[in-house]
């Protein structure tokens, strides 16, 4: 398969998931400044039931792989724009790669226990 | 243009470059971004405290939380998920062909400012238990 490592096109995948996840993410966060109005925070009880509800927890799932790909775009870009030795950035983004991995199956690891 | 012999590399001298708003609410978007990275296995951390089943993941809760450096770090990540919040909108704002004019960039990244830092004070208080 023939593909292009330069051209116009090349960020438009990143471009268009950072916006994706950013929706995400800001739909999850009013919906759950909402539910703290509400009082899902409002006893450590409350705040288990609220977290182990399985729509939240749906909704949680999406906003954690949306939180993890944002940040892989966001982090990268830093790495692209300050470190120039191609070594070293190699090295951050895979680091960054698997940090974020990570801490993507721990976070929800916390969500499935409860 | 192969004639046009350019000095490389260019260097900037930044101390000099004075930057409309927009362009320093730009550079803390990327700023609160990477803060909101580094500092995601504490809240990660937290989460889990909050979720934790046993006494002890409480009463840890309340001390990791309780302490003034873990506030201050967390009053810091707060003003970092606000700025990057409204910022993340204006982007999407200017994305959509809102507020593109110079004007009105101008003012909507006085808007983040103002809004991001004013919404860090009301939660803030709340974090540092004011209220």
């Amino acid at each position: 398969m023939k593909r292009l490592v330069v051209g116009a096109h090349y960020g438009l995948m990143d471009w268009l998931a950072q916006r994706i996840t950013g929706i995400v993410m800001a739909a999850y966060t009013l919906l759950m400044f909402a539910a703290m109005l509400g009082g899902a925070a409002a006893s450590r009880q409350a705040w288990h039931d609220f977290m182990a509800n399985g729509f939240i927890r749906f909704v949680s799932f999406l906003f954690i792989l949306s939180l993890c790909y944002h940040a892989w775009v966001g982090v990268r870009d830093i790495w692209m724009d300050y470190v120039q030795p191609a070594a070293i950035r190699v090295t951050l983004h895979v680091l960054t790669l698997l940090a974020l991995t990570g801490y993507a199956g721990w976070a929800v690891q916390i969500l499935w226990r409860l | 243009m192969p004639e046009m012999k350019k000095k490389r590399p260019k260097y900037l001298a930044l101390h000099e470059i004075r930057l409309p708003l927009a362009g320093y609410a730009s550079i803390l978007h990327r700023v609160s971004g990477a803060g909101l990275f580094l500092m995601l296995p504490l809240l990660i951390w937290l989460l889990q405290l909050s979720l934790g089943f046993t006494t002890e993941s409480a009463a840890t809760f309340s001390a990791v939380t309780g302490n003034l450096l873990v506030k201050l770090i967390l009053l810091g990540l707060l003003w970092a998920f606000l700025h990057h919040f409204c910022m993340g909108i204006r982007i999407l704002l200017i994305d959509i062909h809102v507020g593109v004019e110079k004007q009105q960039a101008n003012a909507s990244a006085v808007a983040v400012m103002l809004v991001s830092l004013t919404m860090t004070l009301i939660f803030g208080l709340k974090l540092m238990g004011a209220y």
